[in-house]
């Protein structure tokens, strides 16, 4: 039966072919976020990591994923697949951005303005969005956040363990800055492992 | 939406005073579920025995409208296709009334019944070892029944919170499998 005695830890590995990831490969944290575009609390996350990354620099790694709560978020899904269109063109960034700096309209025709406000191809972006090319792909984050364990949004997983208690900039600086030192400590401890 | 972050709950979840029901904690899986029969809503009312025959996950939830509970229904509204892969019955029960879990059910969208434990109070989660003395509400736990009505996983989590899906989906999982074998 279910163990539940230790932490939910992250069910799918962060690849460099699959996720969106911003920062460098070697970064000593890296941070899942599941998160939704029209969720209010995720837009606070936005705004906090964009304080907090720019002090970390080469430490660490964001890497979002999607978790669209369709039921209270009518226009959640959408925006994620609008973002999945941009990546395919690659600016996964700037999408992502741009829907939390406009989250207070994400219906259909402002997405389709944003895209073009990113400067996309329109005519490949609005053929892969009323397609619904990207819906399995969203489907797919968010199922591998259920599976983690993910129980609302925004969800974070800092080197694979789930971040629970408050979310706020001290706590989140916390929590990453205790990352990074287990980092080098186990990095230490293995440059001056004696030999056997 | 989440606010788990902010547990905005009066009281934190007591560990309960001898000579009480709940002090001997969750029924443990292996334990025949007991029956009941809550209203849903004020004039309809629902038998736990009339979902023999498939898994039934019951969450037991403080309060309707607090936070926590809020996302944590929210969460299970949203996967509910994924319970009905294995057939599964989704309740929620708490001490309110049914005319407060019709207003929230129908302000969340939620689309499974929310049942009221609400005469005489908290009867049923006493009957499942979750009843909480000190807040005079249900704590946070989920047990999920197999086939036969037979406990086969059971979790109680901190008040502030929210145990998510993935222990529910475990244990569905792997009555599933057990199914297969038996039939096998």
């Amino acid at each position: 039966m279910p163990d539940q005695s230790e932490g939910p830890t992250l069910s799918m590995p962060v690849s460099d072919r699959r996720d969106h990831i911003q920062g460098p490969p070697a970064a000593a944290v890296t941070l899942v976020e599941y998160g939704d575009y029209q969720c209010p609390y995720c837009r606070e996350a936005y705004f906090m990591l964009a304080k907090l990354l720019p002090k970390l620099g080469d430490n660490v790694r964001l890497v979002f994923r999607n978790f669209p709560l369709t039921q209270m978020h009518p226009n959640a899904e959408h925006a994620a697949e609008a973002a999945e269109a941009a990546a395919a063109q690659g600016r996964f960034w700037e999408m992502h951005d741009m829907l939390y700096e406009r989250q207070e309209n994400l219906e259909d025709d402002a997405l389709l303005t944003y895209a073009a406000d990113d400067g996309l191809d329109a005519d490949r972006f609005e053929s892969e969005f009323s397609q619904r090319k990207y819906t399995d792909r969203v489907r797919e984050d968010f199922q591998s956040g259920i599976r983690s364990g993910v129980n609302g949004t925004p969800t974070f997983f800092i080197n694979g363990h789930r971040l629970d208690g408050p979310l706020d900039l001290e706590s989140l600086t916390e929590a990453v800055t205790i990352a990074m030192g287990s980092h080098r400590e186990a990095k230490s401890a293995k440059h001056h492992r004696p030999h056997a | 939406m989440k606010t788990r972050r902010s547990n905005n709950h009066p009281k934190s979840s007591p560990r309960i005073a001898s000579g009480e029901h709940a002090a001997s904690g969750p029924l443990q899986p292996g334990t025949a579920a007991p029956n009941f029969e809550l209203n849903s809503t004020p004039d309809q009312k629902v038998d736990l025995i009339h979902f023999r025959g498939r898994p039934v996950i019951l969450v037991f939830y403080p309060a309707d409208w607090s936070p926590v509970c809020g996302d944590q229904l929210a969460l299970y509204n949203e996967i509910l296709a994924e319970f009905n892969k294995h057939a599964a019955q989704l309740i929620g029960i708490s001490v309110d009334g049914s005319w407060c879990h019709t207003a929230y059910a129908q302000s969340r969208k939620l689309h499974f019944p929310l049942l009221a434990d609400f005469e005489p109070k908290g009867a049923v989660a006493r009957t499942y070892g979750v009843y909480d003395i000190v807040t005079g509400e249900c704590q946070r736990a989920l047990f999920v029944i197999d086939r036969e009505g037979i406990i086969r996983w059971s979790y109680v989590s901190p008040t502030g919170v929210n145990p998510g899906a993935d222990g529910i989906l475990r244990a569905l999982e792997s009555l599933d499998k057990k199914k297969e074998l038996t039939h096998a």
